[in-house]
C-alpha cells in the first residue's frame, strides 16, 4: 500500500486542475464538494498508509516516482519518504485540511468566485503534501515554495481590496526573504554532505564532529527559512496581517498546516541540529522571544483573528524553543495538539464573524453563548485547551514543553511559564468579551444572529473532541502510561533528549499551573463579565505599556522606518541618478553619436558609379600591394 | 604528350591577361558609354579566362577549363540581362551615359 503514496497529493492535485478548469462551468454547489471530497480521499490513503507504517514500518520506505533531475553526479528523483515522521504529518494535514474544505462550503456560502477558492485551497493541500513526503531537500523545497505562493493567493483572496492585496504581497516578500535563507542552506547542504536526499545527508552527518562550523552555517540558514514560514522574530509581522484572507484560510494555513512547517523541517534535519548545540540555542531563545513577545501583544488586541493569529505566532515560538532545547517529539506533539485546537478556535472565530455579518471587532460582540449553543461549546473546549486545563490536549503538549525547558535553563522556563500565563489571560478575555455580557453590536446585526449550519458545525465538533482527547498520546510519565507519540516517533530521531524531570516537579508544575488557571479564570471573568471592563474605544486614549502593546510595539513602524523607506530611498536615487542620469544616457548616447556620424558618412555615397568603382580598384589595389609586403 | 597551348611560355600568357584585365578595368572605370563599359567588363572576364586555360593547361589537369565553360555560360546569362536592362533605360532616359544614372544617392 506504501506504493501508492503518490495517490495523496494526487488527489488534491486533480482537484485543483478539475475546479480550476471548468470554474464557472462547474455548477456553483459542486466546486467545495469536489474539493473536500478529494482532500478526504487523500486523508483515507493517508490512514491506510498510517495503519500500516504504525504496524511494521519502522523502517522507512522510499517511493520513486521517476527522475526528476538528472545532470553529471548529481542525480535528485522525484520521490516520497514513508517514515513515522511524514505519516503523522500527513495525517495532521489530511485530517485537519478534509474538516476545513467542509466548514468552507458553509463559510463561503455568501461568496462569489467558489471555484477560484477552492482550487487554491486543494492546490495549497497539494503542495502542503509535496513538502512534507518530499524524500530529499529539493522536492520539499518544491512543496515549501508552493505553499507560500497559495498562502499569498488566498491571502489575497478578496483582490479588490488594496489592503488585502499590500498584506499578501507582505506574506510573500517576508516569506521570500526566509525562503533565501533556506535556499542557502539546502546548497550548503550539498556542498557538505554531497547529497539532497534526506537519508544520505543524515547518514553522513551522522559521522561528523560536533559544533563543525558547516553544520552550524546550516543549522541556521534552515532556521532563517522557517523563521519566514513558521512567524518568529523578525519575520513574522506577516502573520497578523495574513488575517486579510478568508478565516478558514487562516485555520487551515496560518495555524494549523503551513506555518508548522518550519517545525517540520527543523525535526526532519534534527540529526543537523543534534551537532549543533550552538544553533539550537538561538533556535531556542529567538522561540523565546517570539512566544513572549507575541503574547503581550495578543493582550491589547481587539480583533478576534487578530488575538489568534498573535497567539499562533506565540505558540509557533513555544515549539521553537522545544526545538531549541533538543525536544523534537515534543515539539511535534504540540503542532499536532495546536493543529487541533488551533484550527478549532480559528473556525469558531469564522463561525462567530459569520454570525455577527463579517464583524470582526470584540468591542461590537458579546453574549453571544445562547444564540451559538455549539459554537460557544466548542469555542470553550479550545479556549480551554490552549490555556491548558487539563485534561485537554493543549495541557499536556504545553506541559511537556515547560518540563523539557526547565532542565535546559530555570531562566527560560520561568519567561515560557509567564508566557502561558499571558496565553490564558489573552484567551480568557477573548472567550468572555465574546460570549458573554450583553450583546454590543447594532440592532441589525441582532437581528441576522444565527448558528451556523451543519457544515459549519460538524468541523467544530469533531476537532472539539480532537482537541479533547488529542493529548492522550503524550501522557507524561507520573502517570505511567506509555507515552505513544515518543515511541512511535522514536525511530526517526537520533539523539534525544530523554532526560525527564523528577516526578515531583512534574506534579508540582501541574498543580502550579491548574492552579494558576483557575485563578485566571475568575480574574478575567471578574474583569470582564462581572465588572464588564471594555477595551478603549479608541487606542489613542491608552498610556505606556498599554499603549506600546497595542501598536504591536510598533515593529511594523521600524521596519517601515528602518528597511522600507531606506529601500525605496535608495531606490529612487538608484533610478534618478544611476540608471536615468547615466545608463540611459550611455545608452541614448551611443545611438545619437552613430546617428550624427552616419549623417556625415552618407555623403559618401554619391550615386556616382565612376566613383564608386575607383574607389574599389583603389581598395583592391591596396589590399593587393599589402598581402605582397606583408 | 604537349598541347598546342605550351608552344607559347607561361609568362606570354600572365602578361597579356594582365594587360587585357588591366584594359578593362581602366575602361569600366573612365568610359561614359554603359555599352562600352558593359565590354570592358566582359574583356576582364576573358583575360581572366584565358588565365584559366593556361594554368589548366601547363598544370595537366582540365578542371579549370571545365570552370571556364561554367565561366562562360554565366557570362551570356548575364549579357542577356544586362543588355536587356540597358535597352529599358535607354527607353526611359533616352541615353546610356551612367554619369546620368546617380539618383541612388545619400
Amino acid at each position: 500500500m506504501v506504493q501508492f503514496a503518490w495517490l495523496i497529493p494526487m488527489f488534491p492535485l486533480l482537484g485543483f486542475l478539475l475546479i480550476g478548469l471548468l470554474n464557472k462551468r462547474l455548477p456553483v454547489s459542486l466546486s467545495g464538494g469536489i474539493a473536500t471530497l478529494m482532500v478526504f480521499l487523500s486523508f483515507v490513503v493517508s490512514a491506510v498508509i498510517f495503519r500500516e507504517v504504525a504496524q511494521d514500518g519502522s523502517v522507512p520506505e522510499r517511493v520513486v516516482l521517476f527522475d526528476w533531475i538528472s545532470v553529471g553526479d548529481l542525480s535528485i528523483p522525484f520521490s516520497f519518504l514513508i517514515d513515522r515522521l511524514s505519516v503523522i504529518m500527513l495525517m495532521v494535514v489530511t485530517g485537519v485540511g478534509s474538516l476545513i474544505h467542509l466548514y468552507s462550503i458553509g463559510y463561503m456560502h455568501h461568496e462569489q468566485d467558489h471555484p477560484r477558492y477552492f482550487s487554491y485551497l486543494n492546490l495549497f493541500v497539494f503542495f502542503m503534501l509535496l513538502l512534507v513526503l518530499g524524500s530529499n531537500y529539493i522536492v520539499m523545497f518544491v512543496g515549501w515554495e508552493g505553499v507560500g505562493l497559495c498562502s499569498y493567493l488566498l491571502i489575497g483572496f478578496w483582490f479588490k481590496n488594496i489592503d488585502y492585496c499590500n498584506a499578501a504581497k507582505k506574506a510573500f516578500i517576508m516569506n521570500r526573504i526566509g525562503d533565501l535563507g533556506l535556499l542557502l542552506g539546502v546548497l550548503l547542504i550539498y556542498n557538505t554532505f554531497g547529497s539532497f536526499g534526506f537519508r544520505e545527508v543524515f547518514e553522513a552527518a551522522r559521522n561528523f564532529p560536533e559544533n563543525s562550523e558547516a553544520v552550524t552555517a546550516i543549522c541556521l540558514l534552515l532556521f532563517v527559512g522557517a523563521m519566514g514560514k513558521s512567524a518568529q522574530i523578525p519575520l513574522y509581522t506577516w502573520l497578523p496581517d495574513a488575517m486579510a484572507g478568508p478565516t478558514p484560510v487562516s485555520a487551515l494555513i496560518h495555524a494549523a498546516t503551513m506555518v508548522t512547517a518550519g517545525i517540520y523541517m527543523v525535526v526532519r534535519s534534527n540529526v543537523l541540529y543534534v551537532l549543533s548545540p550552538g544553533a539550537s540555542e538561538i533556535v531556542a531563545l529567538v522561540g523565546l522571544a517570539t512566544a513572549f513577545f507575541a503574547a503581550t501583544i495578543g493582550l491589547k488586541q481587539n480583533d478576534i483573528k487578530k488575538v489568534l493569529a498573535y497567539s499562533t505566532v506565540s505558540q509557533l515560538g513555544y515549539m521553537f524553543v522545544a526545538l531549541g532545547v533538543g525536544a523534537y517529539q515534543t515539539a511535534l506533539f504540540h503542532v499536532i495538539t495546536h493543529a487541533f485546537f488551533k484550527a478549532l478556535l480559528f473556525l469558531g472565530a469564522g463561525s462567530v464573524i459569520h454570525a455577527m455579518s463579517g464583524e470582526q471587532d470584540l468591542r461590537r460582540m458579546g453574549g453571544l453563548k445562547k444564540v451559538l449553543p455549539i459554537t460557544h461549546a466548542t469555542f470553550l473546549i479550545g479556549t480551554l485547551a490552549i490555556a491548558g486545563l487539563p485534561p485537554f490536549a493543549g495541557f499536556f503538549s504545553k506541559d511537556e514543553i515547560l518540563a523539557k525547558v526547565w532542565e535546559h535553563s530555570p531562566i527560560m522556563f520561568f519567561v515560557l511559564a509567564v508566557t502561558s500565563v499571558l496565553t490564558a489571560v489573552y484567551m480568557l478575555r477573548l472567550y468572555w468579551l465574546t460570549f458573554y455580557g450583553e450583546f454590543r453590536g447594532t440592532q441589525h446585526q441582532k437581528q441576522h444572529l444565527h448558528e451556523s449550519p451543519a457544515t459549519m458545525t460538524i468541523p467544530l465538533v469533531v476537532l472539539a473532541v480532537l482537541s479533547t482527547i488529542g493529548g492522550f498520546i503524550g501522557m507524561p510519565e507520573v502517570f505511567h502510561t506509555p507515552h505513544y507519540l515518543n515511541e512511535f516517533l522514536a525511530p526517526v530521531m537520533w539523539k534525544v533528549n530523554h532526560h525527564s524531570a523528577s516526578e515531583t516537579f512534574e506534579f508540582l508544575l501541574m498543580g502550579i499551573s491548574l492552579a494558576l488557571l483557575l485563578i485566571i479564570m475568575f480574574a478575567t471573568y471578574n474583569t470582564y463579565v462581572i465588572k464588564n471592563v471594555m477595551p478603549e474605544e479608541n487606542d489613542k486614549d491608552l498610556q505606556g505599556f498599554a499603549k506600546l502593546v497595542a501598536n504591536k510595539y510598533y515593529v511594523d513602524e521600524i521596519y517601515e522606518a528602518l528597511i522600507t523607506k531606506p529601500l525605496n530611498g535608495i531606490s529612487s536615487f538608484v533610478y534618478k541618478f544611476i540608471d536615468q542620469g547615466f545608463i540611459d544616457k550611455l545608452v541614448n548616447g551611443t545611438g545619437t553619436s552613430l546617428n550624427g556620424l552616419s549623417g556625415v558618412l552618407r555623403f559618401v555615397q554619391t550615386g556616382n558609379i565612376g566613383g564608386y568603382i575607383f574607389s574599389m580598384v583603389i581598395g583592391i589595389i591596396v589590399i593587393l600591394v599589402l598581402t605582397m609586403i606583408l | 604528350m604537349n598541347s598546342i597551348l605550351q608552344v607559347i611560355p607561361l609568362n606570354y600568357y600572365v602578361a597579356l591577361a594582365a594587360i587585357l584585365f588591366s584594359i578593362g578595368v581602366m575602361g569600366v572605370m573612365f568610359r561614359r558609354n554603359a555599352i562600352i563599359v558593359f565590354m570592358c567588363i566582359e574583356l576582364m572576364l576573358n583575360a581572366v579566362n584565358m588565365l584559366l586555360t593556361a594554368f589548366s593547361t601547363y598544370h595537366g589537369d582540365a578542371s579549370g577549363q571545365v570552370m571556364v565553360f561554367f565561366i562562360m555560360a554565366v557570362a551570356a546569362a548575364e549579357v542577356a540581362v544586362g543588355l536587356a536592362i540597358l535597352v529599358m533605360i535607354y527607353n526611359n532616359i533616352r541615353t546610356v551615359d551612367i554619369n546620368e544614372l546617380n539618383k541612388l544617392k545619400w
